[in-house]
């Protein structure tokens, strides 16, 4: 299921204009990140491809589908988004009820909701939390179970909107761990964020957006190695690949393996 | 005498069984630059609050020993007392924003207008703070019509522009972007400089390195470790105990094993990975 955004503008009501036109291709099954300066838009973009926002002018087409034609909750069959803040996302009073909703909304069968949420609590390893109030769990665990009952809806394309903020060694892990599950199944994984150390290690794409604006997009390594380009929309290079350019190397390296590889 | 004084500080929240804070005992002193480490659910927002008054005033629960600030002693003031002198930016930056203003700007001088400070002087305060955090460009702005990130940036210039005397901080740049925090981690030191006391929780090993005072490894709500950052953040204890470390202390590890890092010390800045790296 392809994305694609053509001429893609919005305003808020306020009168500012945060997308001034976008033109990207998401093929099925890539994994994207999309970093940039607060403020760039990326959540704004990204709130189009569910629906949540539609365009003022251009267009967002989801698997053939015109995202301006159709409603937030028939999208949802096709694009599971993790809200940036997870409170503007929970409203159940336990875990368990919050993470089934999502796969009971869409209308799928009793053995098939059992089998999602279960496999989406033990992703998330959320299973000692099945019972407890969202409200009653730290902002990182809220996180989690707002990740937890987006990938419970089986989506062909899933967003997470910055999934490590406040996460630790071991939950930022889990989270790569879950995007590396989701891309064995086939699906699309766009993930907004500024650790770029966790985007270097998790996917091959990156596009970098500046005041509503693409203003580099491609592979990974290509992208995160223009650190003059990047400074422009606030984004460092990843730490190794500052260390490689310090010390002279003549690849962009980003991952620790590369880098041995060129200190050896 | 220290600035900042905890004594056996234990706590525990209604709801929790046991203590979330166990026998802390923690000494900074003024205009020293603190930051806390630790795994999620270590207890270091139940710090913060501990700092900020919150935990017992408002928090009830258990709580045992004494927190001292600039010689005051938390149990005997009130929670309007000490917010005067201690200011606490929440880990969840969505929740600081009063909303009871219709611009950025009338939202940062709320707190100042509360305490009675003149308009001329408000204007100057609200605007020097808004420059220090980079939102200048955001004061007629709605404070509901941001940016996660921006958001995050008027929640910390609203505790910035009070000046208080002690400035706790949880994890605030966790919404920022990379350039950004690096600002940000400046910023606070220079506060530092200029004689305030800054606790902040953090994540971002890199920036604490380069920039804070002292590092506070916090597991279990117990004190794991403290002690000067390269010291801390480089330690095998906080990998055994599933820390995050930078991907320079990381690497150089890695290398050490392959007998590519011959430095006694591993690095946690990138200045330190280029001297030990280097041919
Ligand atoms: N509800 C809103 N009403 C009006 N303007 C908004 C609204 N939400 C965001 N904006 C503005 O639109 C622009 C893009 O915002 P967006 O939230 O898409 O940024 P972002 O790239 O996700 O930033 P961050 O990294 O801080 O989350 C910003 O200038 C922001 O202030
Ligand atoms: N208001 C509360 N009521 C009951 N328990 C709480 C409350 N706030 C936190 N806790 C519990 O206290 C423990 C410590 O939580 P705290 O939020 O201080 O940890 P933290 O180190 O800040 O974690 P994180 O990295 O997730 O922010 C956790 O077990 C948490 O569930
Ligand atoms: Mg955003
Ligand atoms: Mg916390």
């Amino acid at each position: 299921m392809n994305i694609n955004i053509k001429d893609l503008r919005f305003t808020y009501p306020t009168g500012l204009e945060a997308l001034k036109g976008i033109n990207l291709t998401i093929d099925s099954g890539e994994q994207v990140a999309i970093v940039g300066q607060n403020g760039a838009g990326k959540t704004t973009l990204v709130r189009h491809f569910n629906g949540l926002l539609k365009p003022a002018s251009g267009s967002v087409i989801i698997g053939g589908w015109d995202t301006a034609k159709y409603s937030v909750a028939k999208l949802a069959s096709r694009v599971g988004y993790v809200f940036q803040n997870p409170d503007e996302q929970l409203f159940s009073r336990d875990v368990l009820t919050e993470v089934s909703f999502g796969p009971r909304n869409l209308g799928y069968s009793k053995e098939k909701i059992d089998e999602l949420v279960k496999r989406a609590m033990a992703l998330t390893e959320l299973n000692d939390k099945a019972e407890t109030n969202p409200y009653d769990l730290s902002p990182t665990w809220r996180k989690m179970v707002a990740l937890a009952s987006i990938i419970a809806m089986d989506t062909s394309i899933v967003i997470f909107d910055e999934p490590t903020t406040g996460q630790d060694a071991v939950n930022v892990g889990r989270i790569a761990h879950v995007i590396a599950e989701l891309k064995k199944e086939g699906k699309t994984v766009i993930t907004i964020t500024h650790d770029i150390d966790f985007c270097a290690e998790n996917f091959e794409r990156v596009i970098a957006l500046s005041k509503g604006q693409v203003l580099l997009d491609g592979h990974t390594r290509e992208v995160l190695g223009q650190e003059e380009t990047l400074a422009q929309t606030y984004v460092d290079p990843p730490q190794l690949t500052r260390l490689g350019k310090r010390l002279g190397l003549k690849e962009t390296v980003t991952r620790q393996e590369e880098f041995m590889q060129a200190i050896t | 005498m220290a600035f900042i004084n905890l004594q056996n500080v234990t706590y525990k929240y209604p709801l929790t069984k046991g203590p979330v804070l166990q026998n802390i005992n923690l000494q900074v002193r003024e205009g020293e630059f603190v930051s806390v480490i630790g795994p999620n659910g270590a207890g270091k927002s139940t710090l913060c609050y501990a700092l900020a008054g919150f935990v017992p005033h408002f928090f009830k629960g258990e709580f045992s020993g004494e927190i001292e600030v600039d010689g005051k002693q938390s149990s005997k003031s009130t929670l309007d007392e000490w917010v005067l002198n201690v200011g606490l930016a929440f880990q969840n930056p969505f929740n600081q924003i009063s909303g009871a203003k219709y611009t950025v700007f009338e939202e940062l001088a709320f707190g100042l207008e509360n305490i009675g400070v003149p308009r001329d002087e408000m204007k100057v305060r609200v605007e020097e703070a808004m420059a220090l955090t980079g939102i200048s460009d955001l004061a007629d702005r709605s404070p509901y019509s941001l940016s996660g990130g921006q958001q995050q940036r008027v929640a910390l210039t609203s505790i910035l522009v009070m000046r208080p005397r002690l400035l706790v901080l949880d994890e605030p740049t966790s919404q920022m972007d990379p350039i950004g925090t690096r600002e940000v981690f400046g910023v606070v030191r220079r506060m530092a400089e200029q004689g305030m006391t800054v606790v902040m929780v953090e994540h971002k090993m890199e920036w604490i390195a380069e920039f804070a005072d002292r590092v506070i490894a916090l597991k279990e709500g117990q004190i794991l470790m403290e002690g000067r950052p390269n010291e801390v953040l480089t330690s095998d204890l906080l990998t055994e105990n599933g820390f995050g470390v930078s991907r320079y202390t990381s690497t150089a590890r890695e290398a050490k094993k392959r007998g590519l890092w011959r430095k006694d010390h591993l690095p946690v800045t990138l200045d330190e990975a280029v001297e030990g790296f280097k041919k």
